[in-house]
């Protein structure tokens, strides 16, 4: 850990003069934000296992989320279209990364690149989650309605189908929102204003609004789909 | 160039690399979660199931620091604000246990003092496919 500032000089830091936390005002309430935003999620996801664990039985997600695009009928996949979806957040994470790099190096051309590579990771995402959205509501699930059987053969609740498209939906309204914030940063990269400022530090903050919806779908992911 | 610019430099090729070495570190550790998952499907016993989800849950949360620590560069900010971040998300240790715990003891009284609701969860059900298939074979 970096603690060589603090530990140098801790009675400093708060004499006033400066930020305690070493970060900018907008930075640190990105922070507060995500954080109140897990209590969000965490909620819903404790809600979901709290039921789960109430429940006599529980669909299987490897007979439920088994299909894949363009996949003959009959031929089952489980987990092989959520890893791909999986893989893509992680890589578009990694090309968010390196923009908030390029941005601290203030080389425009590469905040540019990889903020336009992470946009199409995101659509993307967004993309496979509407194909799976759409191919289980014509399988007769939505909210309200559970068409699955529990993994011993009984009769399933609506909690399930509740449950899964309110999170999944949650999270992709996150990632929606995240590439929104995105392309404005990438109309801003292009239009010289962070140039302007001397610094890229709203490229900082839509960084870490977009690794949290990435470190979000590490626990839907392991949730619904692996466990 | 001046002395800073230098230092810069190399600090530079240092964090591109750590931003290589995590995106691997998580990749590897997404492998072996799908892994870990496709060998579950094949086993039947279920106390080995139980310690494959608490596995895939040790590995879910040692990503979830890799994406915090080095993605969002938290593990570089200084510590004060380190603490304000991790020390309110403790909390979460004890909601999930508690709420975990409940869940099973609400299951569990229920099907103890409410026998005519355990014996209804457990009918079992005709899937629809088959049941399509059994109408079609019937005319």
């Amino acid at each position: 850990m970096s603690t060589i500032t603090t530990t140098a000089a801790p009675s400093k830091l708060w004499s006033g003069g400066k930020s305690p936390f070493n970060v900018e005002y907008g930075k640190l309430m990105m922070w507060y934000f995500l954080m109140s935003d897990a209590f969000t999620f965490g909620a819903f996801l404790i809600a979901y296992g709290t039921t789960r664990f109430a429940s006599n039985g529980w669909p299987n997600p490897n007979e439920v989320f088994r299909s894949f695009p363009f996949a003959p009928e009959g031929v089952h996949a489980p987990l092989v279209f959520v890893s791909i979806m999986t893989f893509i957040l992680i890589i578009s994470s990694v090309t968010m990364v390196l923009a908030v790099h390029a941005g601290k190096n203030m080389d425009k051309q590469a905040v540019v690149k990889n903020l336009i590579f992470t946009i199409i990771g995101g659509i993307a995402f967004l993309s496979c989650q509407a194909w799976e959205w759409n191919h289980l509501h014509n399988e007769g699930a939505w909210w309200g309605a559970n068409p699955f059987l529990n993994a011993d053969g009984s009769q399933s609740l609506n909690h399930f189908t509740n449950f899964f498209f309110t999170i999944t939906g949650f999270h992709g309204f996150h990632v929606l929102s995240g590439v929104v914030i995105n392309i404005v940063m990438l109309i801003m990269t292009l239009m010289d204003k962070f140039e302007q400022r001397g610094h890229y530090l709203m490229i900082e903050k839509a960084g870490l609004y977009w690794h949290f919806v990435d470190l979000v779908w590490v626990f839907v992911f392991t949730c619904f789909y692996l466990i | 160039m001046s002395h800073t610019a230098d230092t810069l430099h190399h600090d530079d090729g240092a964090v591109v690399k750590e931003i290589w070495k995590v995106t691997g570190i998580l990749s590897a550790l997404t492998i072996i979660e799908l892994i870990l998952g496709f060998w579950m499907m094949g086993i039947s016993s279920s106390g080995m199931v139980m310690t494959i989800k608490g596995t895939i849950v040790i590995l879910m949360i040692a990503k979830a620091f890799y994406i915090v620590a080095y993605f969002m560069h938290l593990k570089h900010e200084l510590k004060n604000l380190i603490m304000t971040i991790v020390v309110p998300l403790a909390l979460f240790i004890w909601f999930i246990t508690a709420f975990l715990y409940e869940g099973n003891s609400y299951k569990n009284l229920k099907n103890r003092y409410d026998p005519y609701k355990k014996q209804q969860t457990e009918i079992k059900v005709q899937k629809n496919e088959e049941v399509n298939e059994s109408k079609k074979t019937a005319e």
